[in-house]
């Protein structure tokens, strides 16, 4: 399946969020968006996902779903959003039993995610006891679990500590490598939008309208910290962002 | 710096404190020791036995009262009482808490009304229960009911608005029912708020049995003390004032045990 904004306008009251943002997310690939913080990447996600509607333009999808998909559009949030009281198998059953999957099923569905994300030793751990990192693999291992057609990740890395970003990052190019996902991907972390976007999209300051698309060729697993092409790519991309973020700063102070 | 001639000093710890510890005993070593004090008191002569009855006494018209069978002769319609119209107020006031919590249309016609009921002293309306729910239990139920009601709607609805909006998102973009996210994610999630409130609701509950049963019941807690304190016997009046003190610490450690059964979750 693919999603596609079509001319998506926004304002919040007086302040213009979005301004005729156009993009096609193609199915199998990650898109990366980012930009200064403010320029209404959240947002944008939040209409990729039905949470909220753009005051102009529209969001489409086109294609078939996967087979087993159980909600289409999926977010892992940044703060993981994780219910504290249920366990890692009570957290990713909440959202199979509103589809009826219970007993032997669920089980089954539990066990393959908690393998792809490596957490099948703490399947009866609440969040209090486990790391950010933990908790944001469980969050990955719920969104795995409903076989989304689009993954919508909202920063997801971006509470962790620098060392667990490397490992999750690793880890999300693995689960892609098995089987290639769908996903939006928002960061203001230009790093991690070379390592992980096939699609890198910059947005400008507020309002927030398309600056430039980058396309990596180079495939995710072949992807290594201080290789020069990914560099000179996050160089060029710094380039475009620097006057952005710095007008941007400039225009939050004297608000 | 690095000077070696100067004198080396620890420095100076600043932290600590403001970080409440579970200290075992100290409550019960307080209490010893005030009945204590009243005891060494009451038999020396420099507490005199109009000021204060003598534990002991006390505790002997305790054992009588027990053995004559009169205890739960007033403990039970008491705790009848108490249990009807703390179960009523409170499930009502969940329930009208959560509503109030979930619909904005609801809130704004619902709680200037309960702050308007809030303040006043339920026991002001008890004739008029009387004459809607009758001089026996009815007026008493409803006494108890509306007193732990309103407490527990605004612990309920300030509990609801607590809870985190960011769960509730998750719940919808992974496409939860309304019911379930009520179920799954608003309740358990207003469930610490509820509990601290209901503390309260009950202390509340056990106040206005004990009012309702001063204005008008042969038996009961309160007419017991009522009785004891017009014939100026204090004996009585103190093991009827005991006996409300434990029902209280009752209640607390009950909700207590739930809180850590329920609410092992968080940090
Ligand atoms: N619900 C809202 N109501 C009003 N303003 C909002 C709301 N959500 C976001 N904004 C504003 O819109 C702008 C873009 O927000 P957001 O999409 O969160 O930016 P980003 O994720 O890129 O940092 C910000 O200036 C923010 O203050
Ligand atoms: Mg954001």
């Amino acid at each position: 399946m693919q999603l596609i904004l079509d001319s998506v306008s926004h304002r919040y009251g007086d302040v213009r969020v979005l301004s005729d943002v156009s993009l096609t997310i193609p199915e199998g690939q990650i898109v990366c968006i980012v930009g200064p913080s403010g320029c209404g990447k959240s947002t944008l996600l939040r209409f990729l996902g039905g949470l909220e509607r753009p005051g102009a333009g529209k969001v489409l999808q086109s294609g078939p779903l996967p087979d087993g998909c159980l909600n289409p559009l999926t977010y892992v949030f940044q703060d993981f959003a994780l219910l504290p009281w249920r366990d890692v198998t009570g957290n990713i059953s909440l959202v199979l039993e509103d589809h009826g999957i219970k007993g032997a099923k669920a089980a089954r569905i539990i066990d393959d995610v908690l393998i792809r994300t490596k957490l099948s030793d703490f399947r009866n751990a609440l969040p209090k006891q486990l790391s950010g990192g933990m908790k944001q693999r469980v969050a990955i291992a719920r969104a795995l679990a409903v076989s989304p057609a689009v993954m919508l990740m909202d920063e997801p890395l971006s509470a962790l500590d620098a060392q667990t970003r490397e490992l999750l990052m690793d880890d999300l190019v693995s689960l892609w490598t098995r089987t290639p996902f769908t996903a939006v991907y928002v960061t203001h972390n230009l790093a991690e939008a070379v390592r992980l976007g096939h699609r890198i999209v910059v947005l400008s300051r507020r309002p927030g309208t398309i600056r430039d698309v980058v396309e990596i060729d180079m495939p995710l697993d072949q992807r290594r910290a201080g290789n020069p092409t990914l560099e000179a790519h996050q160089a060029r991309l710094w380039q475009l962002m620097r006057e952005e973020a710095e007008a941007a700063d400039k225009e939050l102070s004297n608000v | 710096m690095s000077d070696p001639n100067a004198a080396t000093t620890p420095v100076p710890f600043r932290g600590g404190g403001f970080k409440p510890e579970r200290i075992r005993f100290v409550g019960l070593a307080v209490f010893l020791a005030l009945v204590a004090i009243a005891e060494w008191g009451t038999r020396a002569g420099w507490i005199s036995n109009l000021t204060l009855p003598r534990p002991s006494d006390v505790l002997s018209t305790f054992r009588d009262l027990y053995d004559t069978g009169l205890l739960w002769k007033h403990l039970i319609p008491s705790l009848t009482r108490l249990a009807v119209g703390s179960v009523l107020g409170v499930t009502i006031g969940i329930g009208v808490g959560v509503i109030i919590g979930l619909f904005s249309m609801v809130r704004a016609g619902l709680v200037p009304l309960v702050a308007a009921l809030f303040p006043i002293p339920k026991i002001a309306l008890l004739p008029l229960f009387v004459i809607w729910f009758g001089i026996d239990e009815g007026s008493k139920y409803a006494l108890i009911a509306l007193g732990t009601f309103t407490p527990t709607v605004v612990a309920t609805y300030g509990a609801v608005d607590n809870v985190d909006r960011t769960l509730i998102r998750m719940g919808q973009s992974f496409g939860l029912s309304w019911w379930s996210i009520v179920r799954k994610i608003v309740l358990p999630g207003a469930l610490p708020g509820i509990l601290s409130g209901l503390r309260i609701s009950l202390a509340i509950g056990i106040i206005l049995l004990v009012a309702a049963e001063m204005l008008g019941a042969q038996y009961g807690i309160g007419a017991y003390i009522l009785e004891a304190g017009s014939l100026y016997d204090l004996e009585r009046l103190f093991a009827g004032v005991v006996i409300l003190s434990a029902l209280g610490v009752l209640t607390s450690a009950v909700i207590g045990w739930v809180e850590k059964r329920m609410l092992a979750w968080r940090i």
